[in-house]
């Protein structure tokens, strides 16, 4: 029973599931049965981010085992901690099952298998409060041997020759930005986070810094000794609350432990990092922006060049590398630049941190190396798409990638591919989409965010983004005119080649990427006055009520907002389509299924 | 005459003494405390810092977290992220403007919520998830939430 732990969940994914209030039962268990000096609870964030399978959160992991534990409630802890913990038997019911047996370890569930960790490698395996966790797993020896062993000069030539390229945008090498920065000329300069994940559907730079907070610590250390910093930022949103507390209290365990501050691990060396909190404006993920932002001014972008390498933060030489790309340098520096660059594709070395949602089994922060196959990902990772449902495509890089279609699906993942199907790799936000989804109404609905978040400077991004909603909500509600398909390909080449920032450059791709694969779907809104997959309300089909299955309960007669259904208790009710806004709050409060959209048959509403 | 007007807030400028673009951090601190940013604390914060008033000003209205009208005891954000969106978080905030009789930036009558629309708030795995100050509400259907809402009416605490 020696070296027991259980470990819990507590990312943000996990803590609005229950986690806390299992921890506490496993707490109050143990101290109730007077175990607590044979096994710890550990709150750590689990694997894979916030998330291994976060969709089977709240979870529980017992070590030596690893044997998993996941959609627990409260009353299941009390017989894992007698049949587990006590009589040492596995608690077969609770463990999952996929592909129609009972996984033990989670080492063995699909959606690790298939990973290779790099960014998120301590994630789940370390308490992120305790920085003894972070030591035993190599932690703080990488800047030790680059304070201590190396020059600034092969500190960046060994991130240069690991090809790591910046994993938050546009993937530049971050070996590069480095020696730029070092070789500009100035006293002063600055390391800069950028952990500002604003794209939707991205949550891999919050989850390592919930979880693996050291790391981006020592990263930033590393990076200002190879640039000659000795200052640094982290620019973290304000939605992420639990980021800013976890890394602020890190912060000062470095600095009481001597990995900041005045001459670090007794070098000449000294360095400093301070935490800015953003305000919610998107465009702030933009380098410039983002620089304005720290300065305490509007997050206004600035025509590049001068890039932040030459006149950054106050006019001085700033290094901006995102989380995820910060979390790869202590593993470079340990491992070796060969190791990093033996894997992924050629161009593309590494492994990546996709946060898949949408339409999937298996939803959350999944690492796998470049080169990796869109369906492997989709399917053999994440479990591929619930209900039975078709896959249609995947939305990769937020508001300023692309849609794939379904039929790319062998597409090997790297920066070069990505790009040459419409979408790029951005911050790997890979939402899967299935059949019922209207890629008009995905493309308005990335453009109605760009166009919200668009700060206004330059007019082709502020009255050009704005142009291009109009005419997709023209389309989206039915009154789509001849010419509207050529216009939006035409506005959106011209705020591509005259935006100031990658905000404007880039805020046409989900419209233009839609438009090269479903181009068919705009002609049925525009030219039929139909949504094929039944989203657009104002096109959709409105729903009926199947006579010989309702019960005359009147629940959807109460939901029903325009008042279209009619019936009394124990009367089959009915539904007056002219008047049907095809919402679908009928069909979600009928608890006989009885409801259906009328086009579509009964199961596939 | 500002000198002696907010002495309450004069620990926050008195913790960014020194440091170099201290108005966002400052300006988060100030709303934390006294709830938004109406003119005359603006004007203060202007002076106290020693930047013109329009640089606050411009500040304020450019962030969206920051506010210059009082806010809800709670504020309640329906996520719009791509995930969220996919799952029909649309139909959640319809719902949320049906109970409260408010539309999105507008605090219910009784002042216990602002209703606002977020951006991605990062807990994808759980779409569509709606957020109260800072607990999360996941995988929601509209029919879940006249019952979070009403963890919230009776008392000023965060319901369970």
């Amino acid at each position: 029973m020696d070296n027991r732990e259980v470990l819990i969940c507590s990312g943000t994914g996990c803590l609005s599931s229950g986690a806390e209030e299992i921890e506490e039962a496993f707490q109050q268990e143990l101290v109730d049965r007077d175990l607590l000096e044979d096994i710890e609870v550990k709150k750590v964030v689990k694997k894979t981010g916030c998330v291994g399978p976060c969709s089977l959160g709240p979870i529980a992991i017992v070590k030596p085992e690893k044997t998993f534990y996941g959609k627990l409630e409260v009353q299941d802890v009390e017989k894992i901690v007698t049949e587990h913990l006590e009589q040492g038997n596995i608690v077969t019911d609770l463990l999952v099952e996929e592909d129609g047996h009972k996984v033990e370890e989670y080492t063995e569930l699909n959606f690790i298998k298939g990973q290779k960790q790099i960014a998120l490698k301590n994630i789940g395996e370390i308490d992120p409060a305790s920085v003894e966790d972070y030591l035993k797993q190599e932690g703080y020896q990488a800047v030790e041997k680059a304070l201590l062993d190396s020059t600034p000069e092969e500190v960046i030539k060994e991130i240069k020759d690991s090809g790591l390229r910046g994993r938050g945008g546009a993937g530049f090498p971050t070996g590069l930005k480095w020696e730029f920065t070092a070789q500009a000329e100035s006293e002063q300069k600055y390391i800069v986070c950028n952990a500002d994940e604003g794209d939707p559907g991205a949550f891999m730079d919050r989850s390592i810094i919930e979880g693996d907070p050291h790391k981006v610590i020592e990263a930033m250390t590393i990076a200002g000794y190879a640039i000659g910093a000795d200052k640094g930022y982290v620019y973290v949103r304000a939605e992420y609350p639990l980021a800013i507390e976890t890394l602020a209290s890190a912060l000062d365990i470095a600095r009481d432990r001597g990995y900041l501050g005045e001459n670090i691990l007794e070098s000449d060396f000294s360095f400093d990092i301070e935490i800015r909190v953003g305000a919610g404006a998107f465009v702030c993920g933009e380098e410039t922006a983002l620089l304005k932002s720290i300065e305490g001014k509007r997050g206004m972008p600035n025509p590049k060049p001068p890039y932040p390498a030459q006149k950054g933060l106050w006019g001085e030489p700033t290094v901006i590398n995102n989380v995820e790309t910060l979390a790869c340098v202590p593993e470079i520096i340990n491992q070796g630049s060969s190791w990093f660059n033996g894997i992924g594709t050629e161009s593309s070395s590494g492994s990546k941190v996709f946060a898949v949602a949408g339409d999937v089994i298996g939803t959350g922060l999944i690492e796998v190396p470049m080169g990796i196959t869109i369906k492997e990902v989709v399917f053999d990772v994440a479990g591929g798409i619930p209900d039975n449902k078709e896959l249609k495509a995947v939305q990769i890089g937020g508001p300023s990638g692309g849609t794939i279609p379904s039929q790319y699906m062998d597409l090997e993942i790297d920066y070069e591919s990505l790009n040459e199907a419409g979408a790029i790799m951005g911050s790997g936000g890979l939402v899967v989409m299935d059949e019922d989804t209207c890629m008009v109404d995905v493309a308005r609905f990335f453009l109605d965010f760009t166009q919200e978040e668009s700060c206004g400077k330059c007019p082709p991004c502020r009255i050009g983004t704005k142009r291009m909603l109009e005419i997709l909500e023209r389309i989206t509600s039915g009154a789509g005119e001849e010419g509207d398909i050529d216009k939006l390909q035409e506005l959106g080449e011209r705020i591509i080649e005259t935006s100031l920032c990658g905000l404007g450059q880039t805020a046409p791709n989900p419209v233009l990427s839609t438009i090269r694969f479903f181009r068919d779907e705009y002609e049925a809104h525009i030219y039929d006055e139909t949504c094929p997959a039944g989203v657009c309300q104002e096109l959709a089909p409105p729903y009926v009520i199947e006579d010989e299955t309702c019960i005359g309960c009147t629940n959807c007669v109460d939901e029903c907002l325009v008042e279209a259904i009619s019936g009394e208790a124990g009367e089959v009710h009915e539904i007056d389509e002219d008047e049907c806004i095809a919402c679908g709050a009928c069909a979600e409060v009928c608890p006989v299924d009885a409801i259906y959209q009328r086009s579509q048959g009964k199961g596939d509403a | 005459m500002g000198a002696e007007k907010f002495p309450e807030l004069d620990p926050i400028f008195a913790k960014y003494r020194g440091k170099k673009g201290t108005l966002i951090p400052v300006l988060h601190e100030v709303q934390n405390r006294v709830g938004y940013l109406p003119e005359d604390i603006q004007k203060h914060v202007a002076q106290k810092l020693n930047v013109p008033l329009s640089k606050v000003t411009g500040v304020i209205s450019f962030y969206s977290f920051f506010s210059t009208e009082p806010q809800g005891e709670h504020t309640l954000g329906v996520c719009l992220g791509t995930a969220c969106y996919v799952k029909g978080a649309e139909a959640l905030v319809e719902e949320v403007k049906d109970q409260l009789d408010i539309s999105e930036g507008e605090t219910s009558d009784d002042g216990k919520f602002t209703l606002t629309v977020t951006r991605c708030v990062g807990t994808c795995s759980l779409a569509p998830v709606v957020m109260i100050d800072n607990k999360y509400y996941g995988n929601l259907k509209p029919a879940d939430i006249p019952e979070i809402l009403a963890k919230y009416q009776d008392s000023g605490q965060e319901g369970k």
